[in-house]
């Protein structure tokens, strides 16, 4: 009996140390480790060098998460990103004025989604295979507008946002951007019906249909925004490094991907914060920091992606399958007292 | 009475029935595909039928072919395996590595050591996914990064060339027999035993059984875990195979070897028929659709299209065949509701 109390209390515990607070100890073990490791982790310009290195992944990364809560899924952000930025180069390059060009990158990029959501919601077709599909044919829609050339003068005020800073701080401008987004998407997510309702999705499609979710517009919508997003992650990508590319950004759905399962959304969907989210964005980024930092080839740092996708499901799934099993062992050795209390009698 | 299968053909032998029953043969309408496309191209450019460009065809299909061959397996069971690019590099380098280090050693053994090495990669998504339960696309999307990652890491820059890997090994790509290469017949022979095995016997029709309906197939005994896991392992074992024939073929290998053929190899799969909702198609029409494919990039090549065209094409081509795929299926469960009705 006692023991059966202890039990359960520790799995009280367990249930109580959540996703998202485990995330932030790690944060805090990387960051502590990174301080201890390097001399140059914990200054000014390296701070705000992280940030601005996985500001396209994190741009990605929030309308993603929205996505897989409702059990989709999106692999052609990195493609739209690409897309997006070839288009601002021959843009340019065609000398239209860079607000309008801007524009029609996001609208584009809006328009790259809505064919996903097309795709998806009014056919039907799995989001996996479509996006499989459009991540090959909008990566070619890039190489068609641009081929193999590249774009590379643009106007130094623009690239100057890419580069820039905040004035008296370490935070760079396009992480502003994120900072907003993030927000407005944990507002969003957390706080509004729209975010209920995308939780209700992914938790039962059927029942949330029957109580009157238009899951068609909501995915639809979702799929835009990822779009869009993405073709302001290219534009931001861009300006960064003040070149355009057919082949900018390539796999970098990968990591946007592993940032939101090791954020703690789970693959059936239904589950997951804009917290957890962006935590283990951080994480990542300062993983990638730390390794770089310690001058590690580019090559391990996509095995270190790669397992901490893997790592990020992998590691739950062990946790509830070694909670089940020592649940049923519970549930057997109380079965067996009884029997043998009865036999007893 | 209710309608049997013999006058359903006959209600629908109208001008469209025969479209019907044609549509419903994916190999059918492939191979009139592949038909029309290769006429129209040689009445613009004889050419395009001459010896020298039917083996480069042939060649250049060979080894999609050899990868659709898994990736069937695994697309038929509701999965999919985006890492078979990342094997063939490793295993092609590694073929390399052996001739470079071993002067002398039979071509046979290093086909059997990258086949081996093939396998063993496959084990670890197989082991991830059946055991560990992630699902299969995040498994091979991390591995596809992991191995070329540890493939860029091992090869360091570094490359093999033809001079460094024996004439005999190269003849599997340059030789012919009866007019066609060594290297397709090793395809067309392992063809034949996946179409075969697919069919006739128990563990393929297991892979169909487990892609139309997970629950189904647990509750008719099925080991399901051990399946997908067989089959990881088979689209490992694929990929090892194609790494070495990858060396025979091209000569030169470095640490970018195979990258980005996983998007080909699932386009010609899924074009060729395979669902991929899993449970319907060939190996027969899946090779067709990687035949397609490849007939299809050369009538871009002979009419003179900018090859970046290419990965555009190849995109709308999954779309198209995803989006036709559930057509079909969306018919096919609308007519047999009606046909229930009338119980």
């Amino acid at each position: 009996m006692s023991q059966n109390q202890t039990g359960t209390s520790t799995r009280r515990l367990a249930r109580r140390v959540s996703w998202e607070t485990m995330l932030a100890g790690l944060l805090a073990i990387a960051i502590l480790g990174g301080a201890l490791v390097n001399r140059d982790f914990l200054t000014v310009e390296n701070w705000s060098n992280l940030l601005a290195n996985f500001v396209e992944i994190a741009l990605m990364a929030l309308p993603l998460s929205l996505i897989v809560i409702t059990g989709e899924i999106d692999l052609s952000v990195a493609s739209i990103l690409g897309l997006s930025s070839s288009l601002l180069g021959l843009l340019w390059e065609a000398k239209v004025a860079m607000p309008l060009a801007i524009l029609l990158c996001l609208l584009l990029g809006a328009a790259a989604g809505a064919l996903n959501g097309f795709l998806i919601v009014r056919f039907r077709l799995p989001s996996l295979a479509v996006t499989i599909g459009t991540l090959a044919l909008l990566r070619g829609f890039a190489y068609i507008l641009l081929g193999d050339k590249a774009v590379a003068d643009f106007p130094p005020e623009y690239t100057a946002f890419g580069i820039g800073v905040i004035p008296f701080t370490f935070i760079p401008m396009p992480f502003a951007l994120f900072i907003i987004l993030a927000v407005v998407f944990w507002i969003l997510l957390h706080h509004t019906t729209v975010g209920r309702r995308l939780y209700a999705i992914g938790g039962n499609q059927t029942a949330a249909l029957f109580s009157g979710v238009d899951l068609k517009r909501l995915k639809m919508l979702l799929f835009i925004a990822s779009g869009a997003i993405s073709a302001l992650a290219g534009i931001v990508y861009t300006f960064r490094f003040s070149s355009s590319r057919a082949d900018n950004g390539t796999g970098f759905e990968l990591s946007a991907i592993a940032a939101v399962f090791l954020g703690g959304v789970t693959v059936q969907g239904g589950k997951g914060t804009v917290t957890g989210v962006v935590l283990s964005l951080l994480l990542i980024g300062i993983i990638n920091n730390v390794l770089t930092l310690a001058d590690v080839a580019n090559e391990i740092l996509r095995i270190v992606t790669g397992s901490l996708l893997i790592a990020s499901i992998l590691l739950p799934n062990l946790i509830a399958s070694t909670r089940e099993r020592w649940r049923v062992r519970q549930r057997l050795r109380e079965i067996a007292k009884f029997g043998a209390a009865s036999t007893a009698k | 009475m209710f309608p049997t299968h013999k006058n359903e053909f006959k209600s629908g032998s109208t001008g469209l029935g025969w479209l019907n029953v044609f549509l419903r043969s994916r190999e059918a309408s492939l191979v009139l595909l592949i038909a029309v496309l290769t006429t129209v191209t040689t009445a613009l450019n004889p050419r395009f039928l001459s010896p020298q460009s039917l083996k480069d065809l042939m060649l250049n299909v060979s080894i999609i072919a050899l990868l659709v061959l898994g990736q069937t397996v695994i697309i038929l069971m509701r999965q999919i395996d985006l890492s078979i690019s990342s094997i063939v590099g490793i295993t092609a380098f590694l073929s390399g590595t052996l001739f470079l280090n071993h002067p002398g050693i039979p071509s046979l053994v290093v086909v059997a050591i990258a086949i081996l090495a093939g396998l063993l990669l496959g084990a670890i998504n197989a082991a991830l996914i059946a055991w560990g339960k992630i699902p299969a696309l995040i498994t091979t999307l991390g591995t596809l990064y992991i191995f070329r990652g540890a493939n860029y890491a091992w090869v360091h820059g570094r490359q093999v060339n033809a001079a460094n890997v024996p004439g005999s090994f190269l003849a599997i790509g340059t030789a012919t027999f009866l007019g066609i290469p060594i290297l397709t017949w090793i395809v067309l022979i392992l063809l034949v035993i996946f179409a075969i095995g697919l069919r006739q016997y128990r563990a393929g029709r297991e892979y169909y059984a487990i892609g139309s309906n997970p629950t189904a197939a647990v509750l008719a005994g099925i080991n399901v875990s051990r399946r997908i896991a067989t089959g990881f392992a088979i689209s490992g074992a694929i990929a090892g195979l194609a790494g070495a024939l990858w060396l025979a073929r091209f000569g030169t290998v470095d640490a970018t070897a195979g990258e980005g053929i996983e998007l080909t190899v699932i386009t010609s799969t899924v074009v060729g028929g395979v669902a991929i909702t899993g449970g319907v198609g060939t190996v027969v029409g899946a090779v067709l659709g990687a035949l397609l494919l490849s007939v299809f990039s050369s009538t871009l090549v002979f009419l003179r299209v900018p090859s970046f065209w290419q990965q555009a094409f190849q995109g709308a081509m999954l779309l198209l065949a995803i989006a036709l795929d559930a057509y079909l299926a969306h018919r096919h469960a609308m007519r047999s509701r009606v046909k229930w009705s009338h119980v």
